[in-house]
């Protein structure tokens, strides 16, 4: 479990960065926290030629406020982001998720932009951008474009970024009034990767869920007007849309069974919670 | 409840640990932290990726041309250079440090390379090419036992390798004269405990004495030694074996590191160096060891007032893929024990122990107890349901009775000592039982699913040397002679200032064993503990060592401890004896206190330790006559009721039997499946404890793994014996969010057999604990079979029913057509072409054309009529791996039908599969069809399941994708996405 040789290199800026990825494009790999492509490098599943820390790269770590958005820098942990004193308010959607990516220790490191561009399809983080319909900022060396979530997230561990481009940063959409949000995941244990993850926004008219952990990405589905007796109904199909596969923590039948309940739990929590 | 019952002024008192300052100031130094010869080189071992394989050639050429490389070792050198480890049975069924010829599970070493450093060792590995030819895995052990099986080891001619029946009592008489038989069969799963320090060796031969030196954090027990020994072609003494102060922890399972020994010694004589191997986690999961998974049909003859006359237990013990000694030490370890804590006299046990194509099963903490508990505990609870009983009455009314002590079992264990009833009383009162059966009742009428379970288990301790000989009959035993046993070693010795030292033969793991020796030496010497310095390192060409030296079946405190303190009465004695010629009194009048030593009767004339210790090295001369100078001495004790196994096949196991109680209460969540511990309580009379803290600590450690097997651990192979639990985010071990608090209870009721009194206590919640949980679920939801890990899928598959149905008609999953095992990916589907089925059809056979199709298809080459052999980069995201592929397309009906078979190999695994094509001319264009089955093993499927499925569609959506643009077709749909899969899987990638 030892890597496979690579060099490192540790920019103290943007533009140097993106340099560097401009000059090794598929050969460099961005570490930041390093939480999933560390293991996947020891066991050289992943065997970059270049790695490309920015952890030294005071410009992208930062949490800031617009007038619709949290933008949340390429640098920035997701304990930065957990402990933003605005952020039960700005997101009560994360608020909640957050909990739930890794454990203290490890959110101490990971990013929020690394998980996000990882797209590891049971991840708490994409799935809360799908969700919010938020979006991702690549920038290249020559550069910059933002995608909505839907567009940057393809696949499993599979999104829209070229070889030379970094997500630079990525960004949620601020509270709807009179929205209400709610989050429950299934997990074996406290931190792991969720069987099932479910995100729910829900105003007047629309239902708006998420779900994490069953397809290859996370997927979203939004309903307006859906009547309370149509509800199970509407879970249902979409639990059986996902094409959900078994592996050795779930069953295919678990997980559209989470989907069902998790989402009705989420539904309605996110109803009685709308401000 | 905890009674005051010191046995001196230190032991029997909650002592800090010694270990902890070191430990917290990050000074301990492990094995891995412990200097080493300059010119050291680093090991690394290639491991097979099949469960079941020929190995048909092996070619190190390449490996040993890259940088850094000074040797590789394959199972020829193995076999030059060693002999096949002794196993317990007379069986053909050898195994060497390398597999010889043939590989029997995944993760089995087949090379080693050694390396200036690991780095380059590792880079190395990629560069051995090994042609493997599979062969039909077994898996399941009741598989395995049928007749015409597969077999592990072709020449003993079977798997199912020693079959054993025993009868104690009048079993017959009490089956028939029994009010009902109550029947359970329970399939306890493969799970081991998992140190945070995985096995670690450096190995130094030494040419010119011709000794091998081994640094290791091997823990015993010793009788391994003359296997290793035996092995190198050494006589004992030649094979030094050293271990550190400080265990990253055991568990048992750093005892079947001695493979690793023996290999990493034949490499350092090799390469004429000192070599160090340390396993990676991994390795530490494939390989290891694991519990063995067992199968127990228990059968209990019942009278209907809850009275158990009977038991039957058949029992059938997976081993994995070899006997690996002191296996099947698991199996008979608690046979003297098998009636647990009820007073039952008559039983069969019939005991069958099978080999299998997974790792080799070994010694892991509880060693057989929650195999066995968890079908004797689940029984009892049966027992209670089919009579109708309240399941605690049915304990109460089979306990042993008190005051029946020491209390000979059926089976022949000797119980030294306990008050069962009381340790009941104990625990319902003080755990508050009347509150919990509250919260259940309140919990039912709200709609909840809740249940309160009980478990009872006896507590062995202090393993007898010879209940393995348990497994040959009385004649053969009669021919090898009598084995029982445990010697115990322990050195005091005091140095010419009064500094007093202590070093004693039980390796610790973790358990603070230095903690409790300076408390039994201090007791003695009249000194304070903080005083004594302990050495827990070992050296077998330095200390004195038996067979029995290590740290296993919790026999430090009723072995290592009571020879602690022979040696410790032998100084004191000594020292006595100079302390009465000095002040010339009798020495029966000295006493040692507070670092002084006087004559009872004139205390003001007191002598310093220091100075009568002192004698002893300065004037020999002003000793008593005839006394030897110096102060240096050994205690070795072994005790007495250790007996061999009489004709009768009664076997006293183990020399203490703790007793512990346990009941729970959880709820199991009707959404999720979920499972939360609302209260948990375990009682314990392990005997004087020594250390209260040190003894709540094992109970924590032990309760905290049982809730792991419990709820979420388990070693999961697939069928085809691919193994898919290589890292911690699939062998999942409990965090401290999953372990919650329990109420720890004690009482002591000493053990007259041991000089201490005290029992074991490490073990006792590893057999209890997964079973009280069990039992607690089986009362929440009514459900009678419950397979560990009661995982939250698999509750929820069994409380919620079926799912609501496909909402509308959409084409349902079919079965798969080819067959697939292991993590079988299988699949079917189909996709639209925008070409003709011809031109579809051309691309699939032309080399030059498909490989431009094959996603990261480097270089493809017809190697036969329509077979081809391709190097391909594939992978997900960031995800590649390297891998030669063989595909071959059969039965071809062009340009109608093939059938495509072939595999994958590189470092991250192998494949195999197969599955077929069907072209179909629609407007426009064409529909290929396709059902695939493939099995993936190796590290991708250790370390990479829960991304297996998702990994196959991104790569068929590719191949289509590209089959298309080559045919000068628009994109695929993303509906074509199992077409794609059906041509990777032609490919042999295909997942």
């Amino acid at each position: 479990m030892k890597p496979s040789a690579f060099e490192y290199i540790r920019p103290g800026s943007l533009a140097e960065a993106l340099a560097c990825l401009a000059r090794y494009g598929e050969d460099a790999r961005i570490i930041a926290g390093g939480l999933s492509l560390v293991p996947a490098m020891n066991f050289r599943l992943v065997q970059p030629k270049v790695l490309i820390d920015i952890a030294d790269i005071k410009e992208l770590d930062y949490v800031r406020l617009d007038a619709a958005h949290i933008e949340v820098g390429a640098a920035a942990t997701q304990a930065r982001l957990l402990a933003w004193p605005e952020l039960a308010t700005a997101s009560p959607l994360l608020a909640q998720a957050l909990p739930h990516v890794g454990h203290f220790q490890t959110r101490s490191r990971g990013t929020v932009c690394g998980s996000i561009a990882n797209s590891d399809p049971s991840s708490e983080l994409p799935l809360c951008l799908a969700t919010l319909a938020g979006s991702v900022i690549l920038r290249s060396k020559g550069a910059s474009r933002q995608l909505a979530a839907a567009d940057f997230q393809l696949g499993l561990l599979h999104t829209a970024r070229k070889a030379d481009e970094m997500v630079v940063a990525v960004r949620f959409p601020l509270r709807q009034k009179g929205a209400g949000y709610a989050f429950h995941e299934l997990a074996e244990r406290q931190g792991d990767l969720a069987i099932c993850a479910v995100a729910a926004t829900v105003t007047e008219r629309a239902i708006r869920l998420g779900i994490g952990g069953v397809a290859d990405k996370p997927a979203v589905r939004e309903w307006s007007d859906l009547p309370d007796s149509g509800l199970d109904a509407a879970l249902n199909e979409f639990a059986w849309d996902l094409e959900a596969s078994d592996d050795t923590h779930g069953t295919a039948v678990y997980r559209r069974q989470l989907v069902r309940r998790l989402g009705r739990r989420a539904i309605l929590e996110a109803r009685a919670c709308r401000n | 409840m905890k009674q005051e019952t010191h046995l001196g002024k230190f032991v029997g008192r909650p002592m800090e640990r010694v270990e902890d300052a070191p430990l917290l100031a990050g000074q301990a130094m492990f094995c891995d932290d412990l200097p080493v010869r300059p010119g050291t080189l680093h090991a690394a071992i290639l491991r097979s990726p099949h469960a079941h394989a020929q190995i048909v050639s092996i070619d190190t050429t390449a490996a040993l041309a890259q940088p850094g490389v000074k040797a590789v070792l394959t199972g020829k050198e193995i076999k030059e250079d060693s002999d096949p480890f002794l196993i317990v049975l007379r069986l053909p069924m050898d195994q060497w440090s390398l597999a010889i010829d043939r590989v029997r599970f995944v993760g089995e070493a087949v090379a080693v390379v050694v390396a200036e450093d690991r780095y380059l060792a590792e880079d190395a590995l990629d560069h051995i090419k090994v042609t493997y030819k599979p062969l039909p895995a077994v898996i399941a052990p009741l598989d395995a036992a049928k007749d015409g099986a597969p077999l592990v080891h072709p020449a003993a001619g079977t798997n199912v390798v020693s079959i054993r029946d025993f009868s104690y009592g009048e079993p017959d008489k009490a089956f028939a004269e029994a009010d009902r038989v109550v029947e359970l069969t329970v399939d306890y799963p493969r799970n081991s405990q998992t140190p945070l320090e995985g096995y670690i060796v450096v190995a130094d031969y030494r040419r010119e004495d011709k000794i091998y030196d081994v640094m290791s954090n091997f823990q015993g027990p010793f009788t391994v030694h003359p296997v290793m020994s035996r092995a190198l072609r050494v006589k004992g003494p030649q094979l030094r074996m050293r271990s550190a102060a400080y265990s990253g922890g055991g568990f048992g399972i750093k005892q079947a590191m001695f493979p690793y020994v023996v290999l990493m010694c034949i490499a350092s004589r090799r390469v004429g160096r000192p070599v160090k191997w340390v396993e990676d986690r991994l390795e530490h999961l494939t390989a290891a060891i694991a519990a063995p998974n067992r199968i127990i049909r228990g059968q209990a003859a019942v009278m209907n007032d809850g009275k158990v006359t009977g038991f039957r237990f058949d029992q059938l013990d997976d081993y994995g893929a070899y006997l690996r000694p002191p296996m099947p030490g698991p199996l008979y370890r608690q046979h003297g024990i098998m009636t647990g804590g009820y007073d039952v006299k008559h039983m069969t046990i019939v005991n069958r122990l099978v080999m299998t194509n997974k790792t080799p099963s070994g010694m892991v903490r509880g060693f057989g107890g929650p195999q066995i508990y968890y079908a004797l505990e689940r029984l009892m609870q049966r027992v209670a349901i089919e009579l109708g009983m309240d399941h605690l009455d049915v304990i109460r009314r089979n306990l042993i009775p008190a005051g029946s002590f020491p209390y000979r079992a059926a089976a022949g264990a000797l119980i030294d000592s306990g008050d069962y009833q009381l340790a009941v009383q104990i625990a319902t009162r003080d755990g508050k039982l009347d509150e919990l059966k509250l919260r259940r009742e309140q919990a039912r009428s709200e709609g909840r699913l809740y249940g309160i379970g009980f478990a009872v288990v006896v507590e062995p301790a202090q393993s007898n040397m010879g209940y393995l000989s348990t497994i040959n009959t009385v004649e053969e035993r009669r021919r090898a002679g009598p084995k029982g046993g445990n010697v115990a070693y322990a050195t005091v010795n005091v140095d010419a200032l009064g500094g007093v030292s202590v070093t004693a033969d039980s390796l610790p793991q973790g358990q603070g064993h230095a903690t409790v020796l300076s408390q039994v030496v201090a007791d003695e010497l009249g000194i304070e503990p903080h005083e004594i310095t302990c050495n827990m390192e070992r050296d077998t060409q330095r200390d004195p060592w038996s067979i029995a030296t290590g740290n296993y079946s919790s026999r430090f405190s009723s072995a290592t401890a009571p020879a602690a303190r022979l040696a410790a009465r032998k100084v004191r004695a000594k020292l006595a004896r100079i302390a009465a010629h000095i002040l010339k009194v009798p020495s029966d009048k000295i006493v040692f206190s507070e670092g002084k030593i006087y004559s009872m009767d004139d205390p003001q004339t007191a002598l310093r330790f220091s100075r009568v210790a002192g004698t002893a090295h300065w004037s020999p001369g002003e000793l008593p006559p005839g006394m030897e100078p110096g102060i240096s001495e050994i205690g070795v004790w072994s005790a007495r009721e250790l007996e061999p196994p009489n004709d009768a096949d009664q076997i006293n196991t183990s020399l203490t039997y703790g007793f512990v109680f346990d009941y729970c209460g959880v709820e199991v969540d009707r959404d999720t499946g979920r499972v939360r511990i609302d209260r948990y309580v375990t009682t314990h009379d392990s005997g004087k404890l020594l250390n209260p803290l040190l003894a709540d600590g094992q109970v924590y450690g032990g309760y905290a793994w049982g809730i792991g097997a419990a709820l979420s651990e388990e070693f999961v192979y697939g069928e085809d014996g691919s193994f898919l639990s290589g890292s911690f985010a699939d062998y999942l071990c409990p965090t401290a969010c999953e372990v919650p608090e329990p109420l720890i209870l004690h009482m002591e009721t000493p053990s007259p057999f041991t000089p201490l009194g005290a029992k074991g206590i490490g073990e006792g919640n590893a057999m209890s604990t997964p079973v009280c949980i069990a039992n607690a679920v089986a009362d929440a939801t009514g459900i009678k079979d419950l397979r560990l890990p009661l995982t939250p899928s698999k509750l929820a598959g069994l409380i919620q029913g079926e799912e609501p149905a496909r909402p509308r008609a959409t084409a349902a999953t079919a079965p798969p057509s080819a067959r697939a095992r292991g993590k079988g990916i299988r699949g079917e589907g189909s996709a639209f072409v925008a070409c003709a089925p011809e031109q579809v059809w051309q691309t699939l056979l032309d080399p030059t054309k498909l490989a431009k199709v094959i996603p990261g298809c480097n270089k493809l080459e017809l190697v036969g009529p329509n077979s081809y052999r391709a190097d391909l980069s594939l992978g997900v995201g960031a995800v590649r791996g390297r891998f030669e592929a063989t595909v071959s397309l059969t039965e071809l009906d062009p340009p109608k039908t093939a059938v495509i078979s072939g595999g994958l190999q590189g470092s991250l695994g192998s494949s195999e599969g197969g599955g077929n094509i069907r072209l179909e001319a629609v407007e426009g264009g064409t529909r290929v069809s396709y059902d695939y089955g493939f099995d993936i093993s190796g590290k991708v499927a250790a370390v990479g399941a829960r991304m297996l499925d998702g990994t196959a569609r991104v790569l068929m959506n590719q191949f289509f994708q590209r089959l298309g643009a080559s045919t000068g077709a628009p994109e695929v749909s993303s509906a074509a996405r199992s077409w794609w899969r059906r041509l990777l899987q032609l490919l042999g990638i295909a997942r």
